[in-house]
Order: C-alpha cells, then sequence, then structure tokens
C-alpha cells in the first residue's frame, strides 16, 4: 500500500475494516437514538416505514384476527343470552338517567348562561378497536384500527364504558398508537371525589397506578375514586379513571405512598372511544412584568442567559 | 470427503442472495404477527440474521443489521436506534466469530448464540433502562432462550436449497 502506484488487487479489496465500520453504524444507531428521544425529529422516517411495511402487519395480523373471530363464533348460546340479561338489566337501571340527561343538560346549559360561565364541551367521539398490544416490552402501548386518516390525532383521550383508558401518542395513516395510564412516562391530572383534592397520577408498572407528591398527611383513603380534573385542557373534566387500593403513610418518608387500580379494562381488548378534542383554553393574562421587558429590548435578554 | 451428514463441513452450494433477503422479510413477517407482550415469543430476526452473519459473512453484515433494525424499531414502537444500536453490535460479533462457530457441531453453536442474543437483549434492555424505562421482568430473556433452541432446525431449513445438487444422481450419496 505504501508503496507508490501500488494498489491492493480489486479482490482483496473489501471497503473499510470491520472495526471502522462498526463504529461508523453505532455513531449512526446512537444519533438516531439522540434524535428521537431528545429532539423527536424522527417522525418522517418513522411514517415512511409504516406505510411500506403496512400492508406486511396487516397480512401478519390476519392470524390472530381470524382466531378472535372463530372464538368468538363458538361463543356458546348460553353465554351470549347470559350478557343479553345482563345488559339489559344495566340498561334498565341506568334508564331513568339516560332519559333525564338530555333535560339535565339543556338545564346546565341555561344556569351556566346565567352564571356567565363558559360552556362544558360537549363530548365527541369516534369509535375504534384496540387491535393488539405493542411488541415493545419496555412500555404499555396498544394500537387501535383508526389513524390520520379518521382525523386522529395525537393528544386524544381514549376511553372505554368504564372510564380512561389512554393517550394517543402517535398516528399512522390507518393505524394510531395508544398510551395506557399504566404507563411509566403517562400522568393524568385527577382529582378526588369525596374532597375535590387536586394531583397527578402517574403509571407504576404492572398494571398499577401511583399518587405521588401527596404529604404524609393528605386525605386520601383507600376506595376513593380519582376522576380527571381537566386542569391540563386535554382531559375532559370528570372523567373516572382509578380507585386507591393502599395507602402507605411513612412518616420517614415526605409523601405518601398512594397505590391506585384502574377502573377502566387498562389491560383488556376490546372496543374504545377516542374523544374529540377539548378546545383549547383562552390564553394566560399578560404578564404585567413581560410589557416591561419587551421594551428594555436587548439589556433583558442578556441578563436571562446570564 | 463428501458424506451425507449435516456438519457444518459438507459441501454446500453457493447461496443465492435472494433466498437470504426472502428469509430475512419473512423473519420480519413473523415478528409483525401481534402476539402483544407474550413472553418467550422468538426473536426471529435477531436469530436469522445471526445466521446470515455466521454463514456469509461477506454478504450480510452490518449494514443490513442497521437497516432491518430500523424497520423493527417502528414496528415493534419502540424507540428509534435501539433495535438498530443491537443488531450491529449482534451483526459484528457474529461476522468475527463465524469460522470459529461454524466448527463445532450444531447443538454447540446454539450454545454459542445463546451468549450473542442475549447480549442483544442485555444492549436494548441498557439503552431502554439509560433513559427511564420500566423494567420488563426476568421473562424478557426468555426470548433469547426459545430463539437458541430453534437453532437446531432453522439451520436445516435454511440451507435446505443449498443442499440440493445440480443434477440428480441416484448413484450419489447426496
Amino acid at each position: 500500500m505504501s508503496v507508490v502506484g501500488q494498489q491492493p488487487p480489486p479482490f482483496f479489496n473489501r471497503g473499510p475494516a470491520p472495526l471502522a465500520r462498526l463504529a461508523f453504524f453505532i455513531a449512526l444507531s446512537l444519533l438516531m437514538l439522540v434524535l428521537d428521544l431528545r429532539f423527536h425529529t424522527l417522525e418522517w422516517t418513522r411514517q415512511a416505514v409504516a406505510l411500506v411495511t403496512y400492508p406486511l402487519r396487516r397480512i401478519a395480523y390476519a392470524p390472530v384476527e381470524g382466531i378472535q373471530h372463530g372464538s368468538g363464533y363458538f361463543t356458546t348460546l348460553v353465554t351470549l343470552k347470559d350478557e343479553n340479561d345482563r345488559l339489559r338489566q344495566r340498561q334498565l337501571s341506568t334508564a331513568n338517567q339516560l332519559l333525564r340527561q338530555e333535560h339535565l343538560e339543556l338545564e346546565n346549559q341555561r344556569l351556566r348562561a346565567l352564571l356567565d360561565m363558559k360552556l362544558r364541551q360537549p363530548a365527541t367521539g369516534q369509535m375504534a378497536e384496540i387491535l393488539y398490544a405493542a411488541r415493545d416490552r419496555f412500555a404499555h402501548r396498544v394500537i387501535i384500527d383508526k389513524g390520520n386518516q379518521q382525523a386522529i390525532s395525537p393528544g386524544q383521550v381514549v376511553v372505554d364504558e368504564q372510564g380512561v383508558i389512554g393517550q394517543v401518542t402517535r398516528t399512522f395513516p390507518l393505524l394510531a398508537e395508544v398510551t395506557l395510564i399504566t404507563d411509566k412516562d403517562q400522568a393524568v391530572p385527577v382529582q378526588i371525589v369525596r374532597n375535590g383534592l387536586r394531583s397527578v397520577l402517574f403509571g407504576a408498572g404492572a398494571g398499577n397506578l401511583e399518587l405521588r407528591f401527596l404529604a404524609a398527611n393528605a386525605d386520601v383513603q383507600a376506595g376513593d375514586i380519582l376522576v380527571t380534573s381537566g386542569l391540563d385542557g386535554i382531559y375532559l373534566a370528570g372523567l373516572p379513571v382509578a380507585k386507591v387500593t393502599r395507602v402507605d403513610r411513612d412518616t420517614a418518608y415526605a409523601f405518601a405512598r398512594i397505590l391506585c387500580e384502574p377502573i377502566a379494562g387498562v389491560e383488556r381488548h376490546g372496543q374504545v372511544l377516542v374523544l374529540g378534542r377539548h378546545e383549547a383554553l383562552p390564553p394566560a393574562p399578560p404578564d404585567p412584568e413581560s410589557s416591561n421587558r419587551l421594551d428594555k429590548g436587548r439589556r433583558g435578554k442578556k441578563k436571562e442567559t446570564q | 470427503m463428501i458424506q451425507p451428514t449435516h456438519y457444518s463441513n459438507r459441501i454446500l452450494r453457493p447461496v443465492r442472495d435472494w433466498f437470504v433477503w426472502l428469509t430475512l422479510l419473512l423473519a420480519m413477517f413473523l415478528s409483525m404477527i401481534p402476539v402483544g407482550q407474550l413472553p418467550g415469543y422468538p426473536e426471529w430476526v435477531a436469530l436469522t440474521l445471526t445466521f446470515w452473519c455466521i454463514r456469509e459473512p461477506f454478504k450480510v453484515g452490518m449494514g443490513a443489521a442497521l437497516l432491518i433494525g430500523i424497520v423493527l424499531d417502528v414496528n415493534s414502537a419502540s424507540v428509534m436506534g435501539q433495535h438498530s444500536l443491537a443488531y450491529v453490535l449482534l451483526a459484528f460479533t457474529a461476522n468475527g466469530l463465524s469460522r470459529r462457530i461454524l466448527q463445532f457441531p450444531l447443538p454447540q453453536q446454539a450454545l454459542q448464540i445463546l451468549p450473542l442474543l442475549l447480549g442483544t437483549q442485555l444492549i436494548m434492555l441498557a439503552t431502554r433502562m439509560s433513559v427511564g424505562s420500566e423494567f420488563p421482568g426476568l421473562t424478557y430473556f426468555l426470548e433469547s432462550f426459545t430463539s437458541a433452541l430453534l437453532w437446531y432446525p432453522l439451520t436445516y431449513l435454511l440451507l435446505l436449497p443449498q443442499y440440493q445438487p445440480h443434477e440428480k444422481d441416484e448413484n450419489r450419496p447426496i
């Protein structure tokens, strides 16, 4: 190689050394990791790959779908009859409330108009079906069968007939990913029905939830029902989320350890409702200091960076 | 010496490129079957990739591993770069150990594949734990064991086209 004008014969030429290639590819992978985790700029790659592999994914889902449908076909008449009876009973027991709901909502609107308050958002929603749980073992996500094409967008709340299941976190043209409330990175602003105490609920793994950062003497009891507080402008207020199962008050720690379990069938599969977008909250009142800062111009900015 | 054995020193026909890619695609298809979070579902892609990296180190290497990793990242709804990082390292190691592993009979090969697959899973675990995901439990590592068990049948299956002679001869042992 060092001899001038001498090249190795082409059949020995295999490109860069393996270690150099390894370093290159590892750097590329790490770059992707950082870009995806920190800056979230790789969504277009994801969309492209998902679109190309969609037919394959759909075919791969066929056998599972077949098994599900097949087992549904062989459900015995007795179970169906039982379920039918149970549903009819439930319908009767809630009929009273349902019949009066329209009347109550109208009355509520009139009263709110009288009080000059902002109208409560009417909940709109789209039915969707949970297809399967995502393969990623490190997170709790499920895939539903509606996507961009059906006007599903990230941030929408997903509920079933009993309560909140999770939130849409990523959408593809025909599918969407829902992060369940039991996921470690998912937080839901809640309040306790009994006394209106507000807090934030986090996933704790293994199908559990945890109320964090509540003082050791906070008024929380086992059996309390938690509903969404609606403070974030994403979740509608009043959706049932979880039930407190255990409260550990250890004086050694500043905070109580409060474990909850979800009310909705979070780890089960079936039909869900994707709630429509909550109307954006009115802009926060202007900060009186901000106008002064604008006047100061560059000098103020410099101070901030220091 | 040509004998009707299935040891790796048996003389085989050269592999066809399209067959390599077809099997990798099939493995990706198998990995897309939505089994949910079923523990112990074999890592088809990692297994097939290791196989070709060991058998054909000049055909399948780190570049293929990176591409396959990206597709898997998207389809398993994990973080971009998680699978590609692990698979690139897997391909590098498998390429490097290729000659050594091929000397052993198949059961012992499977024993040597196991640490490779476990290492791949450990890299993915480290990647996700370092950004604050929860630990999926020890059943997570079951996948490597089921995959290593599949090494023996998979080798037969993937080498099948190469066992076929050019022209049929009834008197010849293979």
